[in-house]
């Protein structure tokens, strides 16, 4: 659906539902929550494996993890959930786990330190997606009976050096370190997969709900554990729904057939705003629009034209208009409430400064090609990024493609300037600080093309020295503050250009309170809601 | 007499050998089409701009996962290899598993082909019991009202995008009136409450005599329903009117009419009679044009189709899944041609 389509379709609704409201209206049950989303990348329900935004929905409220986020006070930081308590070693290199006495699985079985020696293990022997995750701290499938070890109702884990405590926690909170239930999962265990197979459409966990079912494209059922070591969830079951069209969504929470709708497009939510029993929420998320430069390039390499661009990029323009709602302006790294995140934004849109840095830098009748996915949004920054260069002399060649067609040669750094978005893999800092400021080796034959900074062939300038620091540091204000450093130097030095972070906003009954999707550091969760 | 049996044997045998005969050309063609649709989405599905391995994968995976998955996925192999893998495990009846969600494709297929099913039925009945008898009607009265009103219907049908005709079908019914249930195929309270016997709800409520369900399934399904009914009443209505007005001015009619038939009777016991095998054709070709899955219906209804099914597996690159779904699609197309032309023998003994 193109914008105009969506902006009538948005307009015919208004009127129409502002007009009239004859019927009588729905309601879902006290006990139930019923939201709407776009579920269609949920691929796998195991935690080892499981890497997509409505797949991690479903893992944070099914599994519990040794540390987690509390959803009504995320800016706490990491707490204890399946580990009561931790020490770390003298050396920093071990951390010691304290399981919690009393806690059950779903099925029964007590939660022991065996399960969770069981559920790290699994992961890193099963080298998933997100195994990365763990395997940074230096786990390997042949190392793990030393590293990963349990003892009575303790765990203790070891990492091949002293990384800062912060890190190695903040990652045991992602999706990857949900505790499943040793006993169940080996009962399903096929070929050696260790339950692999199973846990793909099935769960195993002790979280505040467990799983009714899975319909791919359909729904999600959850219903609550009235076990929960926090208190039975008050809404006993939880249905998410997969309706892929905005206007569809709208319609349902107009109506109250649903409580929460996830995805509506900015013309829905200004509708939706205005209508009776309907409340707009918004949170950050850890989306961020850049673009960048490949360093390559001789033109784009020199450090006034790197800066030029800062200044050619129309941020508020676009902010308040065709991403109204939808992103915020955000030059760092880091999204907003991430660890070390800072809201220095220095850039604005200045033509004639762009003009004399690149009058500086002696360039003139440039041409370059920028690509980008075939994504409306990003389409439209390319459009405006185009009009502005071309303010300035420089012509800019939009070749739009799939994924494979441009990831391909932004991965083999062919491109000239990459327009597109970034979302982080873990709550910590280095996820972000690893790609975009870390390149130990700026080599082709490196092929390091996980790393954002290779593929645009920049050396960081001394900025991954940096981040190594940053990683090992356990004073957790010090780091913040290294990361912040590191991001003032990444905002001058670096031919990234980073333009907008993301906004979620969800739309909801009035009498719905406490939901949280979970901002930019982890999913959404339910159990805390009430209506 | 052995020689005298010879003949009369001979006899009875030789429409049995043609029946055979027939039958195993039948199923040639069905193999050589099936085969031939495989091979062409096989291709085009690999030579497509889209990428599997990232689908897995993801964006950011290093390129030893990527080379690791790229290979787990037989890519490396010639092009002509991958596809007599695929061949191989599809005459074995493995479809494959879907590369996203690892579920096998026959089981997702088996879960979303009923609602399909169920919809495109519903919709080409209400097609068919309204167009054939407007198409009639307006040919009968060429030129009057009633004629001019299938005209202004056939044509909104074909002209109005079926995007916005649902959205504000939705609007109107489910909305502003509440006449209707909303998107999906049950409110969420009704959900799981009958046993899943053959996926169309309408069914398996019935069987069960669970009428609170029936009810609450026909409210969800009769929008959508009715609006890919609308359009093959545009279809049906026109093809029937321009069939009756052939058969309406041929000699024949004209005769029928001088022997004192009344009005009645020759239009619907002889010139509707001859326009039958005709319409079967229009029929079947629009039912398999519903059951192919209406994807934007399927979309704005939130109706889990095998149309939305496809694309969403087609813009995920998930090949295994679009394979799975185009031989399905074929064998739907395969299945209303065979059964077109057993009725065309049954209404029309020339075609024997």
């Amino acid at each position: 659906m193109n914008a105009f389509s969506r902006l009538l379709t948005g307009a015919a609704l208004g009127m129409a539902l502002a007009v009239t409201s004859t019927s009588a209206m729905a309601e879902t049950p006290p006990n139930m929550l019923v939201i709407a989303n776009r579920i269609d990348d949920i691929t796998t329900l195991d935690p080892a494996e499981s890497f997509e935004f409505a797949g991690s929905d479903v893992s944070r409220n099914v599994y519990q993890k040794l540390v987690n986020f509390d959803p009504l006070d995320l800016d706490a930081g990491y707490q204890p959930d399946i580990a009561e308590s931790w020490d770390v070693s003298e050396d920093g290199t071990s951390i010691t786990f304290k399981i919690r006495d009393g806690l059950t699985f779903h099925s029964g079985n007590p939660v022991t330190a065996e399960d969770v020696q069981f559920s790290l293990r699994r992961a890193i022997i099963l080298n998933k997606t997100p195994a990365f995750i763990l395997t940074q701290f230096g786990f390997t499938p042949e190392n793990i009976e030393q590293t990963i070890v349990a003892d009575g109702d303790t765990l203790t884990i070891t990492t091949d050096k002293p990384y800062a405590t912060s890190f190695v926690l903040n990652c045991l909170t992602s999706t990857i370190g949900g505790i499943v239930d040793k006993k169940t999962v080996m009962e399903h265990d096929k070929d050696g997969d260790l339950g692999n197979e199973w846990l793909k459409t099935n769960t195993a966990g002790s979280g505040a709900y467990s799983l009714v079912s899975w319909k791919p494209n359909e729904s999600v059922t959850l219903k609550s554990n009235p076990d929960f070591y926090l208190g039975a969830p008050t809404m006993e079951r939880v249905v998410v729904r997969h309706v892929q069209e905005s206007a569809s969504q709208r319609l349902l929470l107009e109506r109250g057939d649903i409580d929460i709708a996830r995805n509506l497009n900015p013309e829905d939510v200004a509708g939706a705003s205005s209508v009776d029993g309907v409340k707009i929420a918004d949170e950050l998320k850890g989306r961020l629009m850049y673009v960048s430069l490949n360093q390559k390039h001789p033109e784009l390499s020199k450090p006034q034209v790197r800066q030029a661009f800062k200044y050619l990029i129309d941020y508020e323009g676009m902010r308040d208009s065709f991403l109204k709602g939808q992103y915020t302006i955000h030059q760092n790294f880091l999204p907003q409430t991430y660890l070390g995140a800072s809201d220095e934004a220095p850039f604005n849109f200045d033509i004639e400064k762009a003009k004399s840095l690149l009058d500086e830098a002696g360039v003139s009748g440039l041409e370059i090609e920028v690509g980008v996915r075939e994504a409306q949004e990003r389409i439209e920054i390319a459009q405006a990024m185009q009009n502005a260069l071309g303010q300035v002399g420089i012509k800019m060649n939009i070749t739009v493609g799939t994924a494979k067609q441009i990831l391909a040669r932004y991965r083999s750094r062919e491109l000239d300037v990459y327009l597109g978005a970034w979302g982080p893999d873990y709550p910590d800092p280095q996820t972000n600080a690893g790609t975009f400021a870390y390149n130990p080796d700026n080599s082709d034959e490196a092929n390091a093309t996980g790393l954002l900074a290779w593929r645009n062939s920049w050396d960081t300038d001394g900025l991954t020295e940096k981040t190594n620091a940053a990683v090992v540091e356990n004073d957790t204000v010090k780091r913040a503050d290294m990361y912040k450093t590191i991001q003032a130097d990444f905002r001058e030095t670096s031919p990234f250009v980073i333009m907008f972070q993301q906004i979620e906003q969800s739309a909801m009954r009035d009498n719905v309170t406490d939901f949280s999707t979970g901002q930019a550091i982890t999913s959404a969760s339910y159990w805390q809601v009430t209506k | 007499m052995a020689l005298a049996e010879r003949p009369t044997g001979g006899r009875r045998s030789a429409p049995l050998i043609h029946w055979i005969k027939s039958i195993l050309k039948t199923l040639g063609t069905i193999a050589i089409t099936m085969l031939g649709l495989l091979f062409v989405t096989f291709i085009i599905g690999r030579v497509m701009p889209i990428d599997p391995v990232l689908a897995i994968v993801g964006e950011r995976a290093s390129q030893s996962t990527y080379d690791a998955v790229y290979q787990q996925l037989g890519l490396d192999k010639p092009l002509l290899v991958q596809f007599f893998y695929y061949l191989w495990d599809v005459l074995h009846g493995d479809f494959g598993n879907s590369l996203l969600n690892a579920r096998p494709v026959s089981e997702d297929i088996a879960r979303v082909f009923p609602a399909t099913l169920e919809l495109a039925t519903l919709g080409v009945l209400i097609g068919i019991f309204l167009g054939v008898p407007l198409g009639v009607i307006a040919a009968v009265k060429r030129g009057s009202w009633i004629d001019q009103i299938a005209r202004v219907v056939a044509l909104v049908g074909y002209s109005m995008p079926i995007f916005w005709l649902g959205l504000m079908g939705l609007l109107v019914f489910y909305g502003v009136l509440g006449w209707v249930g909303g998107p999906g195929r049950l409110d969420i309270f009704y959900e799981d409450v009958v046993p899943t016997r053959t996926g169309l709800i309408l069914l398996d409520s019935a069987i069960v005599q669970d009428w609170d369900v029936f009810r609450n399934a026909l409210t969800h399904i009769i929008l959508p329903a009715a609006l890919l009914g609308y359009y093959s009443l545009a279809y049906i209505s026109r093809m029937t009117r321009s069939f009756m007005l052939e058969q309406l001015s041929a000699e024949y009619v004209i005769t029928a009419r001088v022997k004192g038939l009344s009005e009645r009777q020759v239009i619907w016991r002889h010139a509707f009679k001859n326009i039958r095998v005709q319409l079967i054709t229009v029929i079947a070709l629009s039912y398999a044009n519903l059951l192919e899955g209406s994807v934007l219906t399927e979309i704005i209804f939130s109706w889990p189709g095998i149309g939305s099914y496809i694309t969403t597996a087609l813009l995920s690159a998930d090949m295994n899944a679009v394979l799975g779904g185009t031989v399905v699609v074929g064998l739907i197309f395969i299945c209303l041609n065979i059964f077109s032309d057993l009725l065309y023998r049954f209404f029309d003994p020339r075609s024997k």
